[in-house]
């Protein structure tokens, strides 16, 4: 069960593309799953659980964007504008006709998928820069058309009030409750991440993020699967929108500014472009990383500030000069991101103790 | 048994003296509070968070309240709100029995929660206007004039200046996103009962740029008065605009936003801003006895005092939010009999008490109870003159028949 290979001994297809390599990976999934779903809703408190649960629902957001900018190697910079999309989708889908959460939940990821596609369309032609400069714009008019229509926005606070999710006749309203929400929610996004990347239109993504030309000549429709990418990438990105209104209980379209988008672009890049657990691991980095830094300087910064307004300006500004650094320190270590990081130090203990 | 006996008395003592050290832990009384002293709202963070930690150490400095000190648990949410969702989480974690927001979305995002855990939170001169009924929303207490109050108090004002309202122009220059817009409607309604004629003029984000906004109010539409409700740099590019676009700064009226010491400065100084008037929900200036006490009790420490005291008229937003807080507080611990162990509900209670709090005419006379958790919509006008903010005028409130109503109406349509 606890066995390591000492070399690469595949001798056949069904060993080379098997889910998990070795018995270990199996029981690491099962381990996780027990972790997450039996023994932190029992034994974490509420406290930490709010943690995990904004963790979790950035999760979702970055899966959807490392689809686009990982996998297929399109940029968007109006990511938090889908996300509005699927909240105030859901709000309205909630608010005006009951809808229950199991139906507002894909359709405000499908209305962010359609959006996504009509934003996606300058990218049949156009690449790179010019491609974000062109989603940028959607971000400030698709954030203007919501303000400004009533009948979307609900009125001049642009803000839905909607009844927290029930399932079965219970109201998920706590921390706990919505944790687990939050984590079925993110365990099917992270799975149906996983799959894509391995079924024929995840690698038409990879053949057309690394040489669109290539990838037209050897019989893939670039400009379809360009727009697939888009509209699942959006997706994802609705139903992160969905699931904060959820938790929130109010959708609002001030949660969804462009600081946003960029927070969700650095998920990816922190965490390693093009893979899953490196999205996984940049969201729960961009997430925890502020919070640890101030949990740390507010334990430690009472011995050194003996002013508490001081003490709380040294935070606020430390924390800020932290997380920067932070980022800019694992980016030059290992540009690949977090997920690289992972990998070199995995692939060292897969051998170990033989060096090659 | 008797060794039985003696055993369960040792214990009963032990866990009386371990309940008596904890009882004793307990006097200690948490609240939290939100402030921006990073992101786009830094330049109010900074000074209200030192105005709220100052006072209550001056609070702390003359025994607390009623012998029990208060611990302020201050988080930075960066206008942001998962750091607020979390920052929320730890005060409750902490066992805090009020809170006090800091930003309309933060306010909104939280509104469900403090209902749900019963803690009584303070969102002064931003969330929704609608959160003044104490029915609707129990646990929020806007405590200052809301944008609808501000609307309202802008009219009232333009129309004592002015003489008169029936068939004059006025013009509404607003931050374009749902802050800015929230005083439309009762712009809009005023302007049916009045008979004026109000034409709307949005200012696009970052709204570094207003030069046509300016010239069409000054020379096309030829406004009678100008309303207007800006944010951050904003404000003071509106007051350079429409100086350079020749109209006259007072028949301007800002919200409460607009109207700090820094646009002044931004806008080329006092002399440059004269007669610019700018709603507050708090007082401006340094002639107050409490800013004078937290300046001896940093004195008798042999410090200075803050830098952001200076900028009054956010230090003292931070004075009347601690104010309010701990009159809450004292409020709900007298009525607990002196006890420091009081609940987030007593201390909500404690709020609906407050009445008549004035904290030396900082504070308008504000009324929190009677289902009323705006305490009446009090503004005050102060007018830039050559030697800094001059009151023009006495606290009022504007129609507040009508705000009320729409208030009303909006509540009947949300259920």
């Amino acid at each position: 069960m606890f066995h390591r290979e000492s070399g690469y001994y595949k001798t056949s297809y069904e060993a080379d593309s098997a889910l998990y390599p070795l018995p270990i990976a199996r029981w690491t999934i099962v381990g996780l799953v027990v972790l997450f779903y039996v023994v932190a809703p029992l034994a974490v408190p509420d406290y930490y659980l709010t943690i995990l649960n904004l963790v979790g629902i950035a999760i979702v957001g970055a899966l959807g964007l490392n689809i686009l900018l990982g996998l297929t190697g399109q940029i968007s910079i109006g990511h938090a504008a889908f996300m509005s999309v699927g909240a105030y989708t859901a709000a309205n889908l909630a608010t005006r006709f009951d809808l229950p959460f199991w139906i507002t939940l894909p359709a405000g990821g499908l209305m962010a998928a359609a959006i996504g596609v009509v934003v996606g369309f300058p990218s049949v032609r156009i690449k790179g820069l010019y491609l974000a400069i062109s989603t940028l714009a959607a971000q400030f008019i698709i954030d203007w058309f919501i303000i400004h229509t009533p009948a979307i926005s609900g009125g001049f606070q642009s803000s839905i009030q909607v009844p927290r999710p029930s399932v079965f006749g219970v109201v998920l309203d706590t921390q706990r409750e919505l944790y687990l929400f939050i984590l079925v929610a993110a365990t099917i996004a992270i799975i149906m991440a996983l799959n894509l990347a391995r079924s024929r239109i995840g690698r038409a993504f990879i053949a057309i993020r690394d040489q669109d030309i290539a990838a037209e000549i050897i019989g893939i429709n670039v400009r379809r699967y360009k727009l697939i990418a888009f509209a699942i990438s959006s997706f994802f990105a609705g139903v992160t929108g969905v699931l904060y209104t959820y938790y929130s209980g109010v959708a609002n379209n001030e949660f969804f500014p462009l600081t946003v988008s960029i927070d969700y672009l650095a998920m990816v890049i922190i965490g390693g472009m093009g893979s899953v657990l490196g999205a996984i691991f940049g969201a729960a980095f961009v997430i925890l990383l502020p919070i640890g830094i101030d949990l740390s300087l507010s334990s430690i910064g009472p011995y050194i500030f003996e002013n508490q307004g001081v003490l709380s300006s040294v935070k606020s500004h430390m924390r800020l000069i932290l997380f920067g650094g932070l980022i800019m320190f694992f980016l030059v270590v290992e540009p690949d991101g977090l997920n690289r990081l992972w990998l070199n130090i995995r692939n060292y203990f897969r051998i170990w103790p033989f060096s090659y | 048994m008797k060794r039985l006996l003696r055993t369960l008395t040792a214990a009963g003592v032990v866990a009386a003296a371990v309940a008596g050290f904890t009882a004793a832990q307990a006097d200690e009384i948490v609240i939290g509070q939100m402030t921006d002293r990073t992101g786009p709202t830094a330049n109010v963070g900074g000074p209200v968070g030192d105005a709220v930690l100052d006072y209550v150490k001056l609070v702390n400095s003359k025994g607390g309240i009623m012998g029990h000190t208060v611990r302020v648990l201050e988080v930075d949410n960066q206008y942001k709100v998962p750091p607020a969702v979390e920052g929320y989480q730890r005060m409750k974690a902490e066992g805090a029995v009020l809170v006090g927001f800091f930003g309309t979305p933060i306010t909104q995002a939280l509104t469900a929660d403090i209902t749900k855990d019963m803690i009584p939170a303070t969102s002064p001169g931003f969330g929704t206007a609608v959160s003044a009924d104490g029915a609707a929303y129990p646990y929020l207490f806007p405590a200052a004039a809301s944008y609808w109050s501000q609307a309202a108090g802008a009219v009232e004002f333009a129309r004592q200046q002015m003489g008169g309202l029936k068939g004059k122009k006025i013009a509404y220059l607003f931050y374009d996103n749902p802050a800015g817009r929230e005083g439309l409607p009762v712009l809009r309604k005023l302007q049916e009962i009045e008979g004026f004629e109000l034409q709307e003029f949005p200012v696009p984000a970052p709204g570094i740029e207003m030069d046509n906004q300016a010239r069409d109010i000054a020379r096309r539409y030829r406004a009678d008065f100008v309303i207007s409700h800006l944010f951050g740099r904003a404000p003071s590019v509106q007051i350079t605009a429409l100086k350079r676009a020749g109209y006259p700064l007072k028949q301007v009226v800002s919200f409460v936003w607009g109207g700090s010491e820094a646009d002044v400065e931004a806008a080329g100084g006092y002399a440059e801003a004269e007669g610019y008037n700018g709603l507050q929900f708090a007082g401006v200036g340094d002639d107050f006895p409490v800013r004078q006490e937290i300046k001896a009790m940093y004195k008798a420490e042999g410090k200075e005092p803050p830098a952001s005291m200076a900028s009054t008229v956010f230090y003292n937003r931070g004075l009347l939010i601690a104010g309010l807080h701990l009159e809450a507080l004292k409020n709900a611990i007298a009525a607990n009999g002196g006890k420091a162990n009081v609940t987030g509900t007593q201390v909500r209670d404690g709020f609906h008490a407050i009445k008549d709090f004035s904290m030396g005419g900082l504070v308008p006379p504000l009324n929190l109870g009677d289902g009323d958790h705006e305490g009446g919509g009090w503004v005050r006008v102060f007018t830039v003159t050559k030697d800094g903010f001059k009151p023009a005028g006495d606290w009022f409130k504007g129609y507040r028949e009508v705000v009320l109503d729409l208030i009303k109406a909006e509540i009947a349509k949300s259920n």
